[in-house]
């Protein structure tokens, strides 16, 4: 798993460059995200653009990863695939965290 | 290994092992013919119940085979998976009530949505202990009408 990050003027992405987050690079993903977040914008925009499946141990680690960021810090996600949003969805996690179909409509949403 | 609609595959219970082994049948049940639609449905409810296997059957013992066996058909697939470790608590499929949200971010839930996400993908599920062997079946009936 790798993760790249990047601020803009409102918020830090970060991308994940994988095509999936399941049990295997569940604690991975959890200590990367930690890494990257350190002393970023309040904001925090995940990029799963790339990502195709996700398991309850992903969406644990995601979970995990928002709680890490701290309470003065949100985490939104964004280039959800059809196939893991359902999985939020299910979960009833998808009332919990801001979802955008795109980068894009994440970013744009900034400025509202 | 995809011959025809039956298809096996055996696999070491890791975490790392699990992940392939899943990507693969997924792959092999979409190049049989498993309908779009369902493919996902299918992918994560096989993922929560390998997990299930490497995560608990075989704790605190050596973890052995994964043994996994997918039937597909005009509109149905059934998948059976068996393993050597510890039978699931009271020897039945728990139920699949979904972990509560609580009332504050630091009471988020960071699982225990597996079984859960499983009886809302399946149409049936089944479960057999004998001679020290879990046979758990997931069957996913897709009519026509979808």
């Amino acid at each position: 798993m790798s993760l790249t990050s990047k601020t803009t003027d409102s918020a830090q992405i970060i991308t994940v460059h994988c095509d999936r987050i399941d049990a295997a690079m569940a604690i991975q993903f959890k200590e990367e995200m930690r890494q990257e977040a350190e002393g970023g914008a309040a904001r925090v925009v995940l990029d799963l653009t790339r990502v195709e499946f996700i398991d309850s141990s992903g969406l644990g680690a995601i979970v995990a990863a928002m709680k890490q960021l701290g309470s003065d810090r949100r985490l939104d996600l964004a280039g959800l695939h059809p196939f893991v949003e359902k999985v939020f969805r299910l979960t009833r996690m998808d009332t919990v965290f801001k979802l955008y179909p795109t980068l894009g409509d994440a970013l744009a949403s900034a400025a509202d | 290994m995809c011959t025809g609609n039956c298809l096996d595959l055996q696999f070491s219970a890791t975490a790392s092992d699990a992940s392939a082994g899943i990507a693969q049948l997924s792959a092999c049940l979409k190049a049989q013919g498993l309908p779009a639609h369902k493919a996902g449905d299918v992918k994560i409810a096989l993922a929560e119940a390998i997990n299930n296997v490497v995560e608990h059957a075989y704790a605190g013992v050596t973890p052995a085979q994964v043994k996994v066996r997918c039937r597909l058909n005009q509109d149905w697939l059934e998948i059976l998976i068996s393993d050597t470790g510890n039978p699931l608590p009271g020897f039945r499929v728990p139920e699949g009530m979904p972990s509560a949200l609580g009332s504050s971010r630091d009471e988020l839930p960071e699982g225990g949505f597996g079984w859960f996400l499983i009886h809302e993908l399946t149409s049936d599920i089944r479960y057999e202990r004998s001679n020290g062997c879990n046979r758990l079946s997931l069957r996913f009936d897709f009519p026509d009408a979808e």
